[in-house]
């Protein structure tokens, strides 16, 4: 689509906005021009000023400094009702929808069609849904609850709202990084027919092979400033991420080969009926192993029954050669296992709670004396792991919710890495985190075995297995049916044996 | 509305399904128990003895009403014993002094005092942001302490209320006495209400995710004041039925109310951190609480009982609703895992 934007007006111009939050500067120079029927992607490592972007959109901040126009007329968003009534509509990551409302309803909370009597009219609310739904080309049902509804399909909901305003600006903030490859699929379905109806779609995302498949243009952000913007097809993922990161990031998985010394972890025929069966592997000192799958396979599964969360129906779990007990992560951990789970928010951080009080959580019982907690102690770990991860934060005590993706990762891996564990269990390293952060867990993770420690990773992203992994195992409906060693693995062996597509590889 | 045909029936069931099925539950558990009892004590199905379940019944049931509208919103109104108290003691004290008073001027003055208190509650509740179990906890006490004040030791007797007025409390339709008519009328006037219109859907979108009521523009801080205004004009209407019921009143009126009630709301289906829940649902909840109650004192089993049945019901709904959840948990997340790959 090559000159889309020199016919038409520019929908949305943002110039040269600025924000600061008391001596933060998290926006020195906002710019980003939105023509109608595109799909633009706005990138950025985290802390770009990417959000702050967003919410100036959105009506929930207002800039310091700089003009909006909209449709080429000067506007200023005080509120989030502003930006909506003037057809803006945010889409975000994780919708906030009304759990005990009908789809109908969340769609049209507050306006709902009314008949005679100011009673709302059921019929016709139903009949707008359909509509919105239709012009999506998604099926959804409008009487069912919205709890329960998938991430992916509350999104949906979301964007049904926005069209029902007739909003001609979306803004979709990371829409994809709680989505699977078909729920993406179906979004970008959606983005497309939005597109073609003339809307002008903002798209925050931090996969770049998503930002090829569905955007025109790509405006970049570094450090609360505007990089450049450029149409996709005169850029390279290098280009991006070399404006992203404002220098070359030469090796974004730094595996550096590692001597494997002895087994620190032996998962024997451990099986959880309906869950997974007969599951057997180990992993060494100074090895990661990788297990992928596809979701559903089971490899959270079998990795939250290794350390003890669940309790395994059948089989044995040994570190450095002792058994631990069924259903214990006292045990495990005691053992010098850590867990890192995948959903930091629910599993890996008390969100409420200090940046200190996060990090000395597991290692409690060293901090102690006469059964008294020293705060000094917690401090100088917290400190000293904070420091060592290089941990972007304001004060230590603040809420960890105030932390950005990447540096809330950090803190989970700080919490763990603060017992000194032998085997560490991480699911899905860096899931929702930027690129610079993740280059970072990674050779932090590189560090770890080359410092003779037995890694467990799952993840869902093909290039950090294939990148990090010594050994691949792949399950497949709760089985392991392969396991291929870093040079037999590729995205195509991996996705065969986990597919169950035969052709030589699965074991 | 003999003829319910069977799609009509699964429509119903499709459109509110757990709560239909809730409301169902109680009516039947209602049936049970008084099938029950009736068998051991032919009396309990006597007419005086089904009025004096309906009457029983009918006081906390109109306080459900209430207290559903707030607790819907994520708040809570603790005060409603209080305002009972002091808005039957009030308005005895006004026919005490002014004896041609008509009957009608004093629920309309219960009423205005309930909804004074209430609209405080709320205007507390969402201006401070205070929580509303603190702010009506206080109301709890001060209510009553201003009541005692009032009070001062005398009582509002019988021979001080206008016949015109307890009337109400003890004369029947039918068979079906005054007070049952009144609040079932209020309970489906309320009911519909909160099915229908703009303002009363906003009360369960607050109640449900807050953040996301107040971002879509729903005027939540006068949504929850006007739940909580209805919520006290309707326990101040209470105090005055109250009197009209026992035509007498001391400091002590109505006191404990609260508890009954939110136990009346929680067994009827009301979620107690807000969001979902019928106002039918919470005044079957009373008639179920009460005639337990009942069917105790007619089984002649120790009173004791009556408390611990209560609470052991109160278990018994919020296991249900825990199970419900569950099970709908695990058929979602199923549901989830077919269609999910990579």
């Amino acid at each position: 689509m090559p000159a889309v934007h020199d016919l038409a007006e520019p929908r949305l111009v943002l110039e040269q906005a600025t924000k600061s939050f008391g001596s933060v500067r998290a926006l020195v120079d906002g710019s980003v021009t939105l023509y109608p029927g595109e799909v633009h992607a706005l990138l950025g490592e985290n802390g770009a000023g990417k959000s702050t972007l967003v919410k100036i959109l959105a009506g929930v901040h207002q800039a310091d400094s700089g003009r909006m126009l909209l449709g080429g007329e000067p506007v200023s968003f005080t509120s989030p009702a502003d930006s909506r009534a003037a057809g803006v509509s945010i889409i975000y990551q994780e919708p906030t929808l009304f759990p005990d409302l009908t789809v109908a309803e969340n769609i049209f909370v507050g306006r709902q069609p009314r008949k005679r009597g100011r009673r709302i009219d059921q019929a016709r609310m139903r009949r707008g849904a359909l509509d919105a739904f239709a012009r999506l080309g998604v099926h959804l049902d409008p009487n069912r609850p919205a709890r329960g509804l998938s991430v992916a399909d509350q999104q949906i909901v979301e964007i049904a709202k926005a069209i029902s305003f007739n909003a001609n600006v979306i803004v979709m903030d990371e829409p994809t990084a709680a989505l699977t490859t078909v729920e993406v699929a179906r979004l970008f379905d959606v983005t497309r027919a939005l597109r073609e109806q003339g809307a002008a779609v903002l798209f925050i995302s931090h996969r770049l092979e998503e930002v090829f498949a569905i955007c025109q243009r790509v405006t970049v952000m570094r450090d609360g400033k505007f990089v450049r913007t450029a149409p996709i097809d005169e850029l390279t993922v290098d280009d991006i991420i070399r404006a992203m990161v404002g220098r070359d990031l030469d090796e974004l998985f730094p595996k550096t080969p590692t001597e494997a010394a002895d087994v620190a972890l032996e998962v024997s025929n451990l099986s959880r009926a309906g869950v997974f069966d007969d599951v057997s592997f180990t992993v060494r000192r100074g090895e990661i192993v990788a297990l992928a799958g596809l979701v559903g396979a089971g490899r959270t599964e079998v990795a939250r029954a290794a350390f003890g969360i669940d309790r395994r129906d059948a089989g044995e779990v040994r570190v450095a050669g002792t058994a631990l007990p069924n259903g214990s992560p006292r045990a495990a951990m005691a053992a010098g296992v850590a867990f890192v789970p995948e959903d930091r928010r629910q599993q890996g951080l008390v969100m409420d709670m200090g940046i200190d009080h996060n990090v000395a959580l597991p290692s409690l019982s060293r901090l102690r004396r006469g059964g008294l907690i020293r705060r000094s102690a917690e401090r100088r770990l917290a400190n000293d792991w904070a420091g060592r991860l290089q941990l972007r934060y304001g004060r230590m005590s603040s809420p960890v919710s105030t932390l950005s993706g990447g540096n809330q990762q950090k803190v989970v891996l700080a919490k763990w890495l603060a017992r000194t564990p032998t085997v560490l269990i991480i699911d899905e390293p860096t899931r929702g985190i930027d690129v610079g952060t993740k280059a970072e867990v990674h050779r932090l993770l590189d560090r770890l075995v080359a410092d003779g420690v037995a890694v467990l990773m799952i993840s869902s992203e093909l290039p950090e297995v294939l990148g990090m992994a010594d050994r691949v195992l792949v399950l497949r409906e709760g089985k392991l049916v392969a396991e291929l060693s870093r040079a037999e693995a590729t995205e195509d062996s991996i996705m065969r044996a986990a597919t169950g597509q035969a052709a030589g590889v699965a074991s | 509305m003999t003829v319910i045909t069977a799609p009509l029936v699964r429509r119903m069931f499709r459109a509110e399904g757990l709560l239909r099925a809730r409301e169902l539950a109680i009516v039947i558990a209602i049936l049970v128990v008084f099938v029950a009892t009736t068998i051991n004590n032919h009396a309990f199905a006597e007419a005086h003895s089904v009025q004096q379940l309906l009457t029983g019944a009918s006081l906390i049931a109109l306080l459900a009403v209430g207290e559903t509208l707030v607790i819907v919103t994520r708040n809570v109104d603790l005060s409603v014993g209080s305002v009972v108290g002091l808005s039957a003691y009030v308005v005895g004290d006004v026919f005490v002094h002014h004896p041609h008073t008509p009957a009608f001027v004093g629920f309309l003055l219960g009423t205005a005092i309930g909804a004074v208190v209430g609209a405080i509650n709320g205007l507390i509740t969402t201006i401070a942001r205070v929580p509303s179990l603190v702010v009506t906890l206080a109301s709890l006490y001060i209510v009553r302490g201003i009541d005692a004040r009032i009070v001062n030791g005398k009582r509002i007797d019988p021979v001080n209320v206008p016949h015109a007025f307890t009337e109400v409390g003890y004369k029947t339709v039918l068979g079906i006495p005054y007070l049952a008519i009144i609040v079932a009328v209020i309970v489906f006037v309320v009911g519909y209400a909160m099915r229908t219109f703009r303002s009363s859907r906003d009360l369960y979108a607050i109640g449900s995710n807050p953040e996301a009521a107040t971002l879509a523009g729903v005027p939540a801080g006068r949504r929850v004041v006007s739940a909580f205004t209805i919520s006290g004009a309707l326990a101040g209407f209470g105090g005055a039925l109250f009197l009209a019921e026992f035509a007498t009143v001391d400091a002590t009126g109505g006191t404990g109310y609260e508890l009954s009630v939110i136990a009346a709301v929680v067994v009827g289906g009301v979620a107690i951190f807000g969001g979902s829940g019928t106002v039918l649902g919470a005044a079957l909840g009373a008639v179920l609480l009460n005639t337990i109650n009942q069917a105790l004192v007619a089984s002649r089993i120790s009173s004791f009982w009556n408390q611990a049945v209560a609470g052991a019901l109160l278990l018994a709904a919020i296991a249900f609703d825990r199970w419900v959840g569950l099970r709908v948990n695990r058929r979602m997340q199923t549901a989830e895992g077919a269609h999910r790959d990579v």
